[in-house]
């Protein structure tokens, strides 16, 4: 199985070491590679949007033409997850935050999500959450975003405060919080092992 | 939407949200890993930065140039000027507080600030000691010439590190000088065991634990940015060539004749610092970078406050 991280900016390292981690702990042979040109998604079998910030990530998603390669990936069966900024990027529908800063969303997932809805960096937490088909987990929150609303084929699969904080849709995994900094790599695990399904 | 925590609403005790713990200080540091941060002095300014591409804008009242070239006591930017950035973008905004001030760093917590900078850029208040960053919420980031003080400062709770540079003068030789000080410190502990490992924590003055982490890792246990006279987008592409997780950049952008060009040049070469080809493309045309400075030159070296 060949992961490929968008590395243009934000916690690529850290991605990369969990879903290393996630591939020894369940048996999955293959490679992580840090994708920073369209040619890096070639042969890629799934993808991760990595947390950082979500205007800037999508400027180069546009400018290295990795936005259509994902698209067409996301057409084609293949899984992304996006943490956070990544998140974000996989939502349909942004809110004035995303209108105001012309972020050009990927629009892979049929949900509406709220940037920064939790406050500032002061506001930033970590708490326990529970998460469908995974259990507890240790859920640390950065500026993060909500998921106000889903439609179709997605679905909510962890909420706080009666937001959405974690949502799928196939095998297209989005979350408002960031399971690669914490040593839990259980739910990287879950994405590989939904992305790998035939 | 603001965080409300309305008890009524709140389905998990408040006992069981954790803020301000070390791994979401150190996570916010991650998550700028690869960007630009600008300093901006307005919301005009702010507004180019993010539309740039810039991970996240330093407020200040003025850009390092001018604070060196007004001389006097440099203190933290007015509340107003920082809130007028704060409304402004969607961004993280950092501010300065002066080193040792931690009243100034209380202010800038209070107004929202999502990272302080424990600058020499400003005038130092303290003659004694750093800022005690444990005791705050929001991360902190701290200037560093060398792995000692680095190794300090994260003691102290700095969530990120930066090279000191010499800020204002567009003269990119000190930042090197302080990143090539710190990867060659760090690869020397490479092979050493601990009996060695403890001799050059005596010899820099850091935390044994810290020496120890960092021999293991083979970097430093935070993010760690360059600062300090960076002008051109061949200044940060050398500085992420010399291993830097991303750039400041203080006066270079708006002491240039063209901002907004010099702004996004600085972005793509940071986003593609490996390429040459891309970066002679965007290079071409920026106008005149900010006029430089000699080092030898400076009556006062910003470098040399703190310890």
């Amino acid at each position: 199985m060949k992961v490929a991280v968008i590395a243009f900016q934000g916690d690529v390292s850290e991605h990369i070491r969990m879903t290393e981690e996630a591939m020894k702990e369940l048996g999955i042979g293959g490679s992580v590679v840090a994708a920073r040109r369209r040619k890096d998604l070639e042969g890629a079998d799934a993808v991760i949007l990595p947390g950082g910030e979500s205007t800037t990530i999508s400027k180069r998603l546009r400018a290295s033409g990795m936005d259509e390669k994902l698209r067409e990936m996301a057409g084609e069966g293949k899984g992304i997850m996006g943490t956070c900024a990544g998140c974000i990027l996989l939502a349909k529908k942004g809110d004035e935050e995303v209108e105001k800063t012309d972020t050009k969303l990927l629009g892979l997932m049929d949900m509406e999500i709220d940037r920064n809805a939790f406050g500032r960096q002061r506001e930033s937490f970590e708490t326990e959450l529970n998460v469908e088909g995974i259990g507890k987990i240790n859920a640390v929150f950065i500026r993060a975003p909500a998921i106000l609303r889903t439609w179709g084929d997605c679905r909510t699969i962890s909420e706080f405060e009666g937001m959405g904080v974690a949502a799928v849709q196939g095998k297209l995994m989005a979350l408002s919080f960031h399971p690669e900094l914490t040593d839990d790599c259980r739910m990287h695990g879950e994405f590989l092992k939904n992305a790998a399904k035939d | 939407m603001p965080f409300n925590l309305d008890m009524n609403k709140v389905p998990y005790s408040v006992e069981r949200i954790n803020r301000g713990t070390e791994r979401i200080k150190r996570g916010f540091a991650a998550m700028q890993k690869g960007g630009v941060i600008m300093d901006v002095t307005n919301s005009e300014q702010a507004s180019i930065a993010e539309e740039a591409g810039a991970v996240a804008v330093m407020a200040l009242e003025r850009v390092p140039a001018d604070i060196r070239a007004a001389g006097g006591v440099a203190r933290m930017a007015d509340p107003e000027k920082i809130l007028e950035i704060i409304d402004a973008v969607t961004i993280p905004v950092m501010a300065k507080a002066r080193i040792g001030h931690f009243v100034e760093a209380q202010i800038l917590q209070e107004l929202g600030v999502d990272m302080i900078d424990e600058s020499e850029v400003l005038t130092p208040a303290d003659p004694f000691y750093h800022i005690d960053k444990e005791q705050f919420t929001v991360p902190f980031v701290c200037g560093a010439r060398n792995l000692g003080e680095a190794l300090r400062r994260i003691f102290e709770g700095a969530a990120m590190i930066r090279t000191k540079g010499e800020a204002g003068t567009g003269n990119v030789i000190e930042a090197v000088r302080h990143q090539r000080m710190i990867m060659s410190e760090i690869h020397k502990l490479k092979a050493m065991d601990d009996e060695e490992l403890f001799a050059v924590s005596r010899e820099i003055q850091a935390p044994f634990e810290l020496v120890k982490e960092v021999s293991e890792l083979q970097r430093l246990p935070v993010v760690n940015f360059a600062a300090g006279g960076i002008a051109t987008p061949a200044d940060a592409a050398l500085m992420m060539r010399l291993g830097s997780d991303g750039v400041f950049v203080g006066s270079g952008i708006f002491k240039s004749q063209n901002p907004e060009k010099m702004a996004r040049a600085i972005v793509e070469a940071v986003h593609n610092y490996d390429d040459p080809k891309i970066l002679a493309e965007v290079s071409k045309g920026l106008g005149e970078a900010m006029k430089g400075l000699e080092i030898s030159d400076l009556e006062t070296k910003l470098q040399e406050r703190g310890w």
